[in-house]
Formats: structure tokens, sequence, C-alpha cells
């Protein structure tokens, strides 16, 4: 029996049932004997130095069994190097429990050890701290004068600086009859995954680690704690097999992840350490960014010049980075354009990607003045894009490997009815609601990382492939399933992919929208290889009926090999085995990207997204009710969980534009709405009608199954798309995010600040 | 979270006893809320005692009077569900469900709801500066974030807001608080319930220690014809108010015969003003002559960097709820798009 293709089926999630019924275990969760608990105390003041920390209230305490501080940690490494995981920007790390040095609010300088996590949270409420605070710097915008350029270093490679500016933009932008002007900002947010950060290490003897972790990168964190702690890579298991959400947060190895390893080695225990939700807003964050941005056109509505600057924050000791300013000249031909992009560096700890990193805050940006500019033209939106459409990169001169984003606007703008928008600000009304539409473009990279799949036929006669790849809640589990159930041409419930656990063949973190394509295409590989391999035994089997049978008139399926013409020809997965002398048949395989093919192109996903709001007329509160997102990005493997990545973009996207608020209190140098009831995430209430619409676009240069990755797509386009339709309904363009309705209230209020 | 002694109260006497006796005693109800402050490190009760064990005070009874009294164990679900509530009291039923979410209504007391504690922000950090968590800290809130803060009624030592719905709607009502304390039972009218923070903002309200809230009465006037919860936030549901606005008419053939407005999210209390209340007496129900009250409900409002916004959205708010209670069926619970 020939198995149907599997790849474009919507599938449902393998691990579903676990992950409903609660059966399935995170990070925290795992049942261990003898169990230890960590709890973290975290430095009370921004910046300055620990005087005196005094812990013997909390040693005394019965069932605490140890504090650690800065002065009686171990000795460890030293060497940036040692502590630079895959994902380090340029700069020095951040070492936990280093020194006295307080570099950030929130920063860990203790860890409590006891026999459970209620006495070790209470016994570090008895850990008394004496400062000598110093003054700090949190504000981005109290702080511009302090940009410049950021360091180089490895992470430049997947986010190179700006290009070199082309033609002359002063002289463009001056001499064009329309231009605009445009200053946006964009506060930090918070990650907010829903499963917590933690850590449960397993002391399993001598310098023998095996830890549960939340991270997106297995071997990232197994190589980061072979070399902080001195032990060898082959004795640190790290496993992460359910992830409850990263979003970028676990890219990298967080500090709970550090101190448990530490306390487990120190103690010779096995440890647990659970962070609390507002443990995890100094750890990391999408870094507040200042843009300011000129773009001009002529007569006919042709882009003449862009402009766009960007000043990022960062930390004292990294240069965190990500792609802002250049993604408008990706999109638009202009022949004029200045890209700038720059740091401040702040009492912070070290910002980290989040989800559509620099895409989803550049593009806002680009996408708002491109509005302004087609108001200033006279041109209704999509028309300005359109007309300003090219099929090449005009920003590196090249074809793309694939380009379906006019499909995308124009299938979503016929689903939308967008020809319906009367362009006039505030001329749709409903009863008592202004009504506003808006669109706007999403565009993001297409990552492949070279990824190594292991593929087994096992002693048992199972089709099993390997790779360290976590699953953080897309599916990845299910789509790589389908991926190598069609690659060895077998059905769905004939082979097992393992995953999640740093033992497997090598994966890179899971981020920039990158695992589908970088395992997937591993596992072509691997699937194709061993495919061969069975054949080639089950040829030999002495007395073979497969002899002389060619091999694409072989299929796989029901655990045998058979003719398809003649079925009763066949060899049974178990007579290979037998055959093999009762041995697995194994191969690993490397997928990897086609660099120099590919450098003739440039390669994108793409995006089109039209929303409606209501926008009270009094009150001026704004509703997101009805939103359509197209998106062109390849083969779409499972076009379930594909619209489940899409539409919890669209959902983030309502966040990112009227929600989402991480509220730096500048005197206080901290974020203060640490807490899920504060930071703002949308609820039931706030979603409406939302539709996901796939382009057909088929990409067969990008990579052996034309994926391109769906992860962060649907968070770029949308939040401008909000913005615009604001404006449209009200005429008043916010230019910070998030929105405050209440900006949109006249001019009536009463200011009074003492 | 420090260890203590759990026990439990088998009557309201039991209850007020054990928590006389211990000075670091705290009841304990539904526990949405001392729960959260307690694991937050901002209160560190010694012995909790726990209310729910008393079978007394858990339903409703019509009152002598024609009005009704609420069992302050009531869950405040049981409440706004509750027919008799839905039908006479329809004001005080939406305030509650426009309230936390359905987990949270249905664990939290209607006694717990009163002294719930404020959202502000700094009160919330055990290391901010914040006069009502440790008085004489000073108070971070004036020169910092304030958007959910006060614009009526603060004072130099704190702009914190008191964050119910469901007090907003008591407030309107003119519901009294019944407590047992002590020295035997008391009856406070709803309005001198809560304080203003002045120079001790420490004090919420003025329960004194050992007295239990035992029920709410409400008068037997429920404003059932003409009434209007509106709750302006940041987000379509389980977010507090910005502004929230309570409103009671008694109308005669278009004009007002009695009316209540209470304001919510702006003061460190559920926000009235009778003059404003006298003032619509015997108006047309129209905008204008709601515009009016509000001027007087806001008179002396002062805002803030983040919160000057406020007073216009208030303002607009209690003309807007004015207009929705001439016709109940106009409002939308929640933020549904128009049809
Ligand atoms: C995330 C979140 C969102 C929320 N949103 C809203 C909202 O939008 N609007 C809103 O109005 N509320 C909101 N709430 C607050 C909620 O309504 C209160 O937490 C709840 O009403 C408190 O009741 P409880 O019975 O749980 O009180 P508990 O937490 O048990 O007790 C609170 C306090 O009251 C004391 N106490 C309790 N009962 C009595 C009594 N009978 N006599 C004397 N003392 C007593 C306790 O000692 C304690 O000090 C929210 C809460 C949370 C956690």
């Amino acid at each position: 029996m020939t198995a149907t293709a599997s790849v474009g089926q919507p599938i449902n999630r393998l691990e579903g049932k676990l992950k409903v019924t609660g059966a399935a275990q995170y990070a925290g969760d795992y049942p261990v004997d003898g169990l230890l608990y960590g709890y973290v105390v975290n430095s009370t003041i921004t910046r300055g130095k620990i005087i005196n920390i005094e812990t013997r209230a909390a040693m005394t305490l019965d069932g605490v069994v140890e504090v650690f501080t800065h002065e009686n940690r171990p000795k460890l490494a030293w060497f940036d190097m040692q502590y630079a995981d895959m994902d380090a920007p340029p700069g020095s790390v951040f070492k936990p429990l280093h020194d006295a040095e307080v570099l950030f609010n929130g920063q860990p300088i203790a860890l409590v050890v006891a026999r459970d996590f209620e006495t070790a949270r209470y016994a570090a409420t008895l850990v008394k701290v004496l400062y000598q605070a110093e003054a700090f710097a949190a504000c981005l915008d109290d702080n511009l004068e302090k940009a410049r350029a950021p360091k180089i270093g490895m992470a430049s490679v997947l986010k190179p600086p700006p290009p070199k500016p082309t033609g002359n933009f002063e002289e463009a932008y001056n001499n064009s009859p329309v231009k605009v002007s445009v200053e946006i900002k964009h506060g930090a947010e918070h990650h907010n995954p829903l499963e917590l950060f933690a850590t449960t290490t397993l002391y399993e003897g001598e310098g023998k680690l095996t830890i549960y972790d939340k991270t997106q990168g297995t071997i990232n964190n197994q190589l980061f704690v072979a070399n902080v702690f001195g032990l060898h890579y082959k004795n640190v298991r790290v496993l992460a097999p359910f992830v409850g959400g990263g979003f970028g947060s676990g890219l990298r190895p967080q500090y709970q992840l550090f101190l448990c390893v530490l306390a487990a080695l120190q103690l010779k225990r096995s440890v647990r350490l659970t962070l609390d939700r507002q443990q995890m807003f100094p750890f990391c964050h999408r870094p507040q960014t200042i843009q300011r941005l000129k773009f001009s056109a002529d007569e006919n509505g042709r882009i003449t010049a862009l402009n766009h600057a960007a000043i990022g924050e960062t930390s004292q000791y990294e240069d965190y980075t990500e792609i802002v300013s250049d993604w408008s000249h990706r999109l638009y031909p202009a022949p004029n354009t200045l890209f700038e992009y720059k740091l401040v560096p702040l009492d912070v700890h070290t910002p980290i990607d989040m989800r559509a990193p620099g895409g989803s805050t550049g593009m806002h940006a680009i996408e708002c003045t491109l509005d302004e500019l087609a108001y200033a033209l006279n041109t209704d939106p999509l028309e300005l894009r359109l007309k300003n459409y090219s099929d090449l990169d005009p920003s590196k001169g090249k074809p793309f490997t694939s380009k379906e984003l006019k499909q995308c606007y124009l299938k979503a703008a016929e689903q939308f009815g967008w020809e319906k928008r009367n362009p006039i600000p505030g001329s749709m009304t409903r009863g008592n609601k202004l009504i506003g539409y808006g669109m706007a473009t999403g565009i993001w990279d297409a990552y492949q990382f070279p990824a190594r799949v292991e593929a087994i036929l096992t002693a048992e006669g199972k089709l099993i492939l390997n790779n360290a790849v976590t699953d953080i809640g897309t599916g990845t589990m299910t789509v790589m399933t389908q991926i190598a159930a069609d690659a060895l041409g077998v059905s769905l419930a004939d082979v097992t992919f393992q995953y999640g656990d740093s033992k497997h063949p090598f994966s890179m973190f899971q981020g920039g929208s990158a695992a589908t394509a970088s395992t997937g295409v591993g596992i072509v590989m691997a699937a194709k290889a061993l495919r061969k391999k069975i054949l080639e035994k089950a040829k030999r089997i002495p007395g073979s009926p497969l002899k002389g049978i060619a091999g694409d008139d072989l299929v796989f399926g029901d655990g045998k090999i058979a003719s398809r013409h003649d079925p009763s020809k066949y060899v049974s997965l178990g007579d290979v085995v037998a055959a093999n002398n009762g041995r697995p048949i194994k191969t690993t395989n490397m997928g990897k990207p086609h660099l120099v093919k590919l450098r003739k192109y440039s390669k994108a996903a793409h995006s089109a997204a039209f929303v409606e709001v209501e926008i009270d007329k009094d009150l001026k509160t704004i509703n997101v009710t009805r939103a359509v997102t197209a998106v062109a990005a390849g083969t779409i493997v499972n076009p379930k969980t594909a619209r489940s990545q899409i539409l919890g973009s669209m959902v983030w996207s309502i966040s990112k534009a009227l929600r989402e608020e991480s509220m730096l209190d500048e005197n206080l140098g901290k974020y203060i709405n640490p807490n899920l009831a504060e930071y703002h995430i949308p609820v039931h209430a706030d979603i409406h009608a939302l539709d996901v619409i796939f382009a057909d676009e088929k990409d067969e240069l990008i990579n052996e199954l034309g994926i391109k990755g769906v992860g962060e797509i649907g968070l770029v386009a949308m939040p401008a798309a909000i913005s615009n339709a604001v404006f449209h309904a009200t005429g008043k363009r916010l230019y910070k995010l998030p929105m405050h309705f209440n900006e949109l209230l006249e001019n009536e209020t009463v200011s009074d600040n003492p | 979270m420090n260890n203590f002694t759990y026990q439990r109260a088998a009557t309201v006497a039991d209850a007020t006893a054990a928590v006389y006796a211990d000075a670091r005693a705290q009841f304990v109800a539904g526990g949405t809320n001392i729960i959260d402050l307690w694991k937050y490190n901002l209160t560190h009760p010694a012995r909790l005692v726990d209310l729910n064990s008393i079978p007394t005070h858990r339903g409703l009874d019509a009152t002598d009077y024609g009005g009704v009294l609420i069992g302050a164990f009531m869950t405040n679900a049981e409440t706004a569900y509750h027919p008799l509530i839905e039908q006479r009291y329809p004001l005080l039923s939406r305030a509650i469900l426009a309230g936390a979410s359905a987990q949270i209504r249905n664990m939290a007391t209607n006694g717990g709801n009163l002294l719930q504690r404020t959202r502000c922000y700094y009160f919330y950090d055990p290391c901010a500066p914040c006069n009502k968590r440790v008085p004489g800290s000073g108070c971070a809130a004036i020169k910092g974030r304030n958007r959910m803060h006060a614009i009526l009624g603060a004072s130099a030592e704190c702009i914190a807001v008191f964050p119910s719905d469901m007090c907003v709607a008591l407030a309107a009502l003119d519901a009294t608080v019944h407590v047992s304390g002590p020295s035997g039972p008391r009856s406070i009218a709803f309005q001198d319930f809560h304080r203003l923070p002045g120079k001790t903002p420490e004090q919420d309200n003025t329960l004194q220690r050992g007295e239990v809230i035992t029920s709410l009465e409400l008068p037997a006037e429920g404003f059932s014809q003409h009434y209007s919860y509106l709750k302006v936030r940041d987000r379509n549901s389980y977010a507090f108010a910005l502004v929230s606005v309570a409103t009671g008419l008694t109308l005669d053939n278009g004009t007002i015969k009695e009316a209540r407005i209470a304001l919510g999210g702006v003061a460190h209390k559920p926000w009235r003003v009778t003059e404003a209340e006298a003032f619509l007496h015997g108006k047309p129900a129209n905008e204008q002559a709601f515009a009016g009250a509000a001027d007087i409900l806001l008179r002396g409002a002062k805002g803030y960097k983040y919160n000057a916004f406020k007073i216009t959205l208030a303002k607009r708010a209690i003309i807007r709820n004015g207009m929705m209670a001439l016709n109940p069926d106009s409002q939308r619970p929640g933020a549904q798009p128009s049809a």
C-alpha cells in the first residue's frame, strides 16, 4: 500500500492529547527522588555594589541546605568565551554570582537551596543585602546622546549592519515634491511564555548531569554547561521534549540553568530551580527602540528616497542588535537610500530576540510612514504599494527565489473588502463608532541552518529519526514526522521523530522561523539515505523476491517493502534487520542550505494584513473587529499548525499595537508591572474575526522542501495595519506603541504634574 | 511566604475573637487577594482564620423595608447571578460581572471584595517606596507611572485608587455594611466605609481590628428600569477600570426624579457627590444634564503625568452612561463589535 503524501495535510498535533490532558511534563515537572529546590534572590537596586550579604538567618532555617552568593560560589570558568552561547552578541557575557557588582535591577545575587520550594522561597526573604547604590540610566529616550555604532562580532553574520547609502538621499528628498517624516517609539516588551523558566538537574555521579531545561536549544545549553563548569560535553545531557512557549526568551541559556547546575554540582544532589513570573522580567526583553523615517516620492507615486534611522537599547556589557532599518529597500525600489542603526547602552540586562525581532519593529514604522506617504500623494495605500512593487530585491538587485506578495495583497484585499474603503479619515461610521480600515506589508527572512539527522531502522523493525531540535509549541514534532513519512514513503504511523534532546545529532536553537526548513531538510537527507540502504539490503537477501525490481517500483509501508505492481513480492523490515545480523541499520546525514546556488537570489517570506477597527466616538476605546492576513511562505507543510502560527501572530499583533507594555519606571530603573494582571496581553473579548490565507507559492530554489517558515511573518505586517486603521478612523496618528486609546481624546485635559 | 497557623472559624464570634487576640492574624475568604499579597511578600500573617467554614451569611434575604440583605460570605458569582439581584438590582449584577474573571468571581466573596487592596504598581513592589504599605516611606507613584491612579480626593502621601467594580454599584445603591466585632455588631453607611488617603493612606477603610463584615444591605430602590454600568479599561475584559461609572435613574416622563452616579477608578474610594445628583433632579434626561452633573462630580479633579486624560474620559463616560441608563438594552457587555 502506498502512503499518501502527508506534507500539506492539516494533521492534528501528535502530542496534542498529552498536552491537553496534563500528561506532558515540562522542565519544572519531572518527579525526582530526593530533589532539592532552589529560589533566587534578585537585586533590588539597578546599579551599584553589594557591600554585605547576610545569609545567616536563612541558613539557620530548618530545611535550608545552602545559600550561594558571589562570596562562596565555587571557582568557575573565567573567560567570556566559555560563557558565550551560540546566540551571544558581541561583548562580555553576564555571569551570575560573579562578583559584588550589580549591573541591572533584578540581577540574581543569591541562590537559596532547601528541601522544599516553600522553605527556599521563605528563606530567600531572610537574606539581607546592604548595597552601595550608584546612579543609573534605564530610559532610552533620556539617553539618546549616548547612541553609537554597534560592535561587530559573530552575531553580525546573521544580523549585518545596514547597507551603505546609495545615491544622494538629502538631495533627492529635498527635491522631491511629496515627502513625509515620522518619528516612532516602541517601548520594551517581555516574552512571557506561559511556562515559567525552570531547570531540573539530575546529579548522576561525578561530573555527570541530566538536565531538563526550558530552552529553545538543547545543544546550545549542553555546550554552555560543559564549558562553564568544565565538564565533558558527553556527560551533560539537556532535554526539553515539551516547551510551553519561548518566543525567543529561550534562545540563550537563562540564569536559572546556570544556578541550578552550580548547586547540583556543589551539593552533589539533584536540584530544581523554577523562576516566578516577576523573576522573568529582568532577564530579557525586546528592546526599546526609537525610529526616524523620511520617505519621498515623485508626483506619480514612485518612491524617490528612503531614510530610516533606528536607535535601540542594549546592556552595558553586550551589544545586542536587530535588523530594524533596512527592510524598506527589500520591498520598495528607490534610487536614494540612507539607513542607520545605533545602540544606547543602558543599565538593563541584555535584550534578546523576541518573535520577529527587528522586523516587527522596523516594518511597523516603515508601513506607517508609507501610509502617510499615500495620504500625502492622495493615493490608495494598497495602490501605492502595487505601484512600487518589485519582483527583484531592490536592495541587492537580485531576484527572489519566489515572491507571491502580489497574490497576498490581492487575495487579502478581496476577502477583506478593501474596495469599500472611503479614504477620507473619519468618514466611515457605524452608530457611535468610527470605522477605520488599514493595511500593511510584511517581510521576513527565510533562514535555514545546518542540521544533522540520524535515521534508524531499529532491531525491532521500527523507523526512527533523531535530531536535537526542540518543539517550542509550534508543532515541530508533528511537521517533522510528516516530512519524514513522505521522505521514507511510509504513512505517519510508521515513523517516529525523536527530538528535544542534546544526545541527538546537531540542531541550532529553534528561532528565526528556521527550524522546519533546517531540520526538515536534514530529515529528507537522512530518510533518503536510509531508504536506499534498506532497499539495497532487501535486494541482497538470498532469494530476495525483490531482486531485479527497479527502485521506483518499490513501495514502503506496513512494515515491509513491496513491488508496486505485484504486492505479493515483498520483504519485511524484520527480514532486512535479520539479514543485517539482527543489528539496526543507521545513517546520519546533514541538511544544509545551498549557499553557493542561493548567492544569486534573495529569499524572504511575505505577507499582507488588512484590519478593521471600531473606535468609540466619545470614549475613543479601540477594538480590532476584523483582520485578514495573507502569507506567502513557500510550502505549507501542515495547514493547521501553520494557521495556528499565523493566528497566534495576529493576536500578538493586536497585543503589540494596543496592549502589551513593559512599564519602565525611570526613577527606579525597573519594570513595574511584572505580572500578567498588569502586563496586558489580549483576552478573548479582544479577539474578533481573524482570517488567514496562504498564497500558492512554489519555491524550487530555496531548499529541498520549498519551505520558508511561518513562525514570525504573521507579526510583521499587522501592527502597522492596526496603526493605519486607527489613523483612517480618526485622522490622528499615534506614534508610540502600544497605542493608548486616551491619546485620541481631544486636548481637554488639565495636566498638573507636581 | 512565611509559615503560619491555619484555623477554621465555626462562627462569626469565633472568627472575631481569633483575630482580635492575635495582632498578626488575618481572615481569609476567597483568598483571591490575600494569597497574592502574601506570595508577593507584602503581607505576613502568622495566623490565618478561615471564614469559609462559617455556615451563616451565605445567602440572600429580603428585609422588612423592601430591601435585601446579602451575605458577606456569598461569592461574587452567586450574587451576580442570583435572580433577585438580576431582577431588582441589575446594576449590582452588571458591576460584579465587569470585574476580574469568571474563575476569580467564583472564589471571591462579597466581604473580601470590599477589602481588596489597591492595584498601584508601587504598592505591589516590596522594594518601592509606598506610604500605604510602609507609612512614611514615600510615594513612588506621584512622580512615577500613574496611568491607573487617582484624579480625585488624593493626597500628597498617596494617589492610589480603590479598584473594586462591585463597590461602585454598592455606593450608587446606597448600601449599608453590617459588621460584627469584639464589641458587637454595628452598621456602616457605604460612603463611610472606605476612606480617603489623607495622611494615613495605610488605612483603606473604617473597619476595626477583629471586625468581620457579615452582610450588605440594599434599600428597596434598585433602579431596575434605568441603570447602567460602564467600565473603561485598557483591555476588553480582565483589567481594572481606568474609569467606571454606575448610574441609576428613576424617571417621570423623561424627567429625572432621582439620580445616582458613582465613579470607580478615580479615587481612593467609590466617588459620589450628592450635589451632582441633586443637580439632575427635575432635569430632562439628556446629554446636557449629565454633562452638568459630570462637571460637579469632577470638581477639583487633578491629573498627573500619565493620567490627566481621566478627567476628560470620566466626563464623557458619565454622559454616555447616563444615556445608556435610559435604555439599558443598549448596553453591550464587554466590547462586542457593532452588529
Ligand atoms: C487578576 C485579578 C483581577 C481582578 N480584577 C478585578 C476587577 O476588575 N474588578 C474588581 O472589582 N475586582 C477585581 N479583582 C479583585 C477581586 O474582586 C478580589 O480579589 C476579591 O473580591 C476579594 O475577595 P476574597 O473573598 O477572595 O478576599 P480574600 O483575598 O480572601 O480577602 C481579602 C481581604 O479581606 C479580608 N476579609 C475577607 N472577607 C472578610 C470579611 N467577611 N470580613 C472581614 N474581613 C474579610 C481578608 O482578611 C483580606 O484582608 C481581581 C483580582 C485578581 C486577582
